[in-house]
C-alpha cells in the first residue's frame, strides 16, 4: 500500500503549492455546490471573484476588509508559530473597539489631533489586556488558552451589547442600541476617492513589515519559533513555555485590538451591536492559509477579503446564500490542512517498486 | 418560589441533555488520544439537519438519525485530516468547526426562525404524578433519559469492557498499542465517528426538544462548553455529566433571577456560563496532578505508524 514517509527537510515547493492547491480544490467544490443550488457556476464565480474588481467601490471594499484580516492574522500567526492557540481574536477586536469607542464618545466634541492616536493606543492595549487574561490563566493556572480565549470572546460580545444598550447609548437615538456618531477627529481619513478605504490600511501594512522583521530577523522571533517547534529545546535556545504564551497572546491581542479601533474609527464611525463580521475567526484561517508567514498572509488576507465582498455580491446578484462565505472559509482550511501533509511527508510507493524507481532502500 | 424551583429543576435536565450527548462523544474521542475541537460545528449541523428532516418527514426519530449521520459525515472529514493527513488536530478541529457552521446555515436556510412541535414527554404512570418531582424529573422526553443512560453505558464501556481497554491503550500510547496488535488508526477513526454522531444527536435535541426551533447561531458556544466539560470532569463520565447539569442550571439562572425580580443586566446573565466556565477551568486545571493523572497521555498528538 502507498504510505507516508517523513521528509528529512520540509519541502519549500510544497509549501508554496499547498495554498494554491487548497484554493483550487475549494473552487472545484464551490462549482459543485453552486450547481446543486441550481445556479450556473460560471455566473456565480463571476459574481464572487470578478465582479468586485469591476467597480472602484468594489476594489475599495476588498481593500477595506483586507485591513482588519491582515492585522489580526499577522498577530495570530506569531502566536500560532509558537503553538499558542489564540482563537479569541474576535473578542480582543471587540475590546479594542469598545475602549476606542468610549474615548471617542467621551471626547465627542474634541478636534484634537491626538484623539485618534490615543484611541489607537488605548484600543491596542485593550486587545492585549483581554488576551492577557488568557495568558495569565494559562501560565498561573494551567488553564487551556483555546477555551479561555473563546469564552472571553463571548463575554466581550455581551459587554458590547450591555454598553450600547446602556451606558454608551446615544441618549437622542430613539433607544436604538448604538452610540452617538464619532466626531471627525476620531475617524481615519479617507484614502481613495469614492470608496470607504481609509488610512488605517497603512497601519495594517506597517504591522506586516514589523511582523516580517520580528519573525524573520529578530532573536525573540526565532526563540518564539523554537518554543513552538521543539518545546524540549526551548529551555536552551528558545523561550520557556510561559514566556512564549505571554508573547504570543499579547501580540495577537494587540493586533486584534488595533483592528477593532480601525473598524469603529473607520467604516462604522460609532459603536453598535454588529462591529465585526467574524474577522477574528476568519483571520485564523488567513493565518494558516498564508503559511503563518508574513508575506503569505498578505495574499491570504486579500483572498479572504475577496470572499467576503464577493459573497455579498453573489448573494445580491445571483442569489447565492450568504452561508457560502462561511462554507468557503471552512473548505479552504480543510483542504489546506489536507495538502499540508506533503510539506513534511512524501508518499512512498509500495515496497519493491520504490528501490527500482528512486533508488531509496535505506529507510524501507 | 416553589414553582420556579420546579421549573429550574426540570429545565436543568432538558438544558443539560444536548451537552451530555456531545460530551460523552468527545470523552470517547479524547480517551482514544484525539482532540476534536469541531463540536460546535458538528452540533450546529446536527441541530439544523435534525430540524429540517423532522419537519419534512414528521418523524422525530428520522430527525435524530439524520442529525447523527450528518455530523458523523463531518467528523469523517476531521478523521481524514487528523488521522489520515496527520494535520495539527487543533487546526483541523477549527477547520471542520467552521465548515459545520457553514453547512448548518446552508441546510437550515429555508427554515430560519420556524418552529416545530416539541418531542412528546414520556408518561411514567404514577411516577409522573408524584407531586413536585413527578412533573420535573419523570415527565421529560425520552432522549433526556437516554442521555443519562448513555453516561452509565460510556462509563462502564471505558472502565470495565475490553473495548474500553483498547480505546484507553490507544490513547495512552499508540506505539505500545500497535505493538500489542491494536489497529490504532482504526480505533481512533471509529471513536471520532462515534463522537460525531453523539454531537449530532446533542445538537438535534436542542432544536427538536429544548428550543424547539431553528435559527442560525443557535448552538451559541455550547460546543466549546462541551470541550471544557470534558476537562472539568477530568475525563470521567459521571463527573462530566455532573458538570453538564451544573451548566444546564446556570443557563436557566437568567430566567429564574428575572422571575424573582432582581435587577441584573441580562447581558451579564448571558455571559455567566462563559465566565463560570473560565473560572472552573482555572480552578480544576490549577492542580497539575489531577489533570496529568487522567489526561490521556497522547491526546492531540499525531501518530504515524513506522514500520
Amino acid at each position: 500500500m502507498w504510505h507516508l514517509v517523513p521528509r528529512t527537510q520540509s519541502s519549500l515547493r510544497a509549501q508554496i503549492l499547498v495554498p494554491i492547491a487548497a484554493i483550487i480544490l475549494t473552487l472545484l467544490c464551490g462549482a459543485v455546490m453552486f450547481t446543486l443550488l441550481g445556479k450556473a457556476p460560471g455566473e456565480a464565480f463571476y459574481a464572487f471573484f470578478i465582479s468586485p474588481f469591476t467597480t472602484r467601490y468594489g476594489i475599495g471594499e476588498v481593500l477595506l476588509k483586507t485591513g482588519p484580516l491582515l492585522l489580526i492574522a499577522q498577530g495570530l500567526a506569531i502566536g500560532f508559530r509558537a503553538r499558542v492557540w489564540n482563537i479569541g481574536a474576535e473578542g480582543q477586536l471587540l475590546m479594542g473597539a469598545i475602549v476606542a469607542g468610549a474615548i471617542a464618545i467621551k471626547f465627542e466634541l474634541s478636534d484634537s489631533v491626538w484623539l485618534l492616536p490615543s484611541m489607537i493606543v488605548a484600543g491596542t492595549l485593550a486587545g492585549a489586556g483581554w488576551a492577557a487574561i488568557a495568558a495569565w490563566l494559562r501560565t498561573s493556572f494551567n488553564a487551556n488558552e483555546i477555551l479561555v480565549t473563546f469564552m472571553l470572546s463571548s463575554v466581550a460580545l455581551q459587554l458590547l451589547y450591555y454598553l450600547v444598550t446602556g451606558p454608551l447609548r446615544d441618549p437622542m437615538g430613539m433607544s436604538f442600541p448604538q452610540s452617538v456618531l464619532f466626531g471627525d477627529a476620531a475617524l481615519f481619513s479617507p484614502l481613495l476617492e469614492g470608496t470607504r478605504v481609509n488610512t488605517s490600511l497603512w497601519l495594517a501594512l506597517a504591522v506586516t513589515v514589523l511582523a516580517w522583521v520580528f519573525v524573520q530577523r529578530s532573536m525573540p522571533g526565532f526563540k518564539l519559533l523554537v518554543s513552538g517547534l521543539a518545546p524540549g529545546a526551548a529551555g536552551y535556545a528558545g523561550f520557556a513555555e510561559g514566556r512564549a504564551v505571554w508573547v504570543g497572546l499579547l501580540i495577537g491581542g494587540a493586533a486584534a485590538g488595533m483592528a477593532g479601533v480601525a473598524e469603529v474609527a473607520g467604516p462604522l464611525g460609532l459603536l453598535q451591536r454588529n462591529i465585526s463580521p467574524g474577522y477574528g475567526f476568519a483571520a485564523i484561517i488567513v493565518a494558516f492559509l498564508g503559511g503563518l508567514h508574513p508575506i503569505g498572509i498578505v495574499f491570504a488576507a486579500l483572498f479572504m477579503a475577496l470572499i467576503y465582498v464577493g459573497g455579498d455580491m453573489a448573494m445580491v446578484s445571483v442569489g447565492i446564500p450568504n452561508a457560502s462565505t462561511t462554507l468557503f472559509q471552512g473548505m479552504m482550511l480543510v483542504f489546506y490542512l489536507a495538502c499540508y501533509v506533503f510539506v513534511n511527508y512524501r508518499l512512498q510507493r509500495p515496497a519493491g517498486k520504490v528501490a527500482a524507481s528512486h533508488g531509496i532502500s535505506a529507510d524501507a | 418560589m416553589l414553582d420556579s424551583l420546579i421549573f429550574v429543576l426540570g429545565g436543568t435536565l432538558a438544558a443539560a441533555t444536548p451537552l451530555i450527548y456531545a460530551a460523552m462523544g468527545e470523552l470517547v474521542v479524547e480517551k482514544s488520544g484525539v482532540l476534536n475541537l469541531s463540536i460546535e460545528g458538528m452540533m450546529a449541523t446536527g441541530a439544523a439537519t435534525g430540524f429540517v428532516v423532522a419537519t419534512m418527514s414528521g418523524s422525530t426519530v428520522a430527525g435524530f438519525a439524520a442529525a447523527a449521520a450528518a455530523s458523523m459525515l463531518l467528523s469523517f472529514v476531521f478523521a481524514l485530516l487528523a488521522l489520515g493527513f496527520l494535520a495539527n488536530q487543533v487546526a483541523a478541529g477549527l477547520a471542520v468547526g467552521v465548515l459545520g457552521l457553514g453547512v448548518s446555515v446552508m441546510v437550515g436556510k429555508n427554515y430560519e426562525g420556524t418552529t416545530i412541535s416539541p418531542m412528546a414527554d414520556v408518561n411514567l404512570g404514577w411516577l409522573s404524578e408524584i407531586p413536585l418531582i413527578g412533573p420535573t424529573l419523570f415527565s421529560q422526553d425520552i432522549m433526556v433519559y437516554a442521555g443519562i443512560f448513555s453516561v452509565i453505558l460510556i462509563s462502564w464501556m471505558l472502565n470495565r469492557s475490553k473495548l474500553g481497554r483498547i480505546i484507553r491503550a490507544v490513547g495512552e500510547s499508540p506505539e505500545a498499542a500497535t505493538a500489542i496488535g491494536y489497529p490504532v488508526i482504526l480505533v481512533r477513526g471509529l471513536a471520532v465517528l462515534f463522537g460525531g454522531a453523539m454531537a449530532g444527536i446533542g445538537g438535534a435535541h436542542l432544536t427538536l426538544s429544548y428550543t424547539p426551533l431553528w435559527a442560525e447561531g443557535l448552538v451559541a458556544g455550547r460546543g466549546w462548553i462541551v470541550v471544557a466539560l470534558v476537562v472539568f470532569g477530568t475525563w470521567r463520565a459521571p463527573r462530566i455529566a455532573a458538570g453538564a447539569y451544573l451548566f444546564g442550571a446556570v443557563s436557566l439562572i437568567e430566567l429564574f433571577v428575572q422571575g424573582l425580580g432582581f435587577e441584573i443586566p441580562s447581558q451579564l446573565l448571558s455571559a455567566a456560563p462563559y465566565i463560570i466556565t473560565i473560572i472552573v477551568l482555572a480552578v480544576i486545571s490549577r492542580n497539575p496532578r489531577v489533570v496529568r493523572l487522567n489526561h490521556p497521555a497522547s491526546l492531540g498528538l499525531p501518530y504515524l505508524r513506522t514500520r
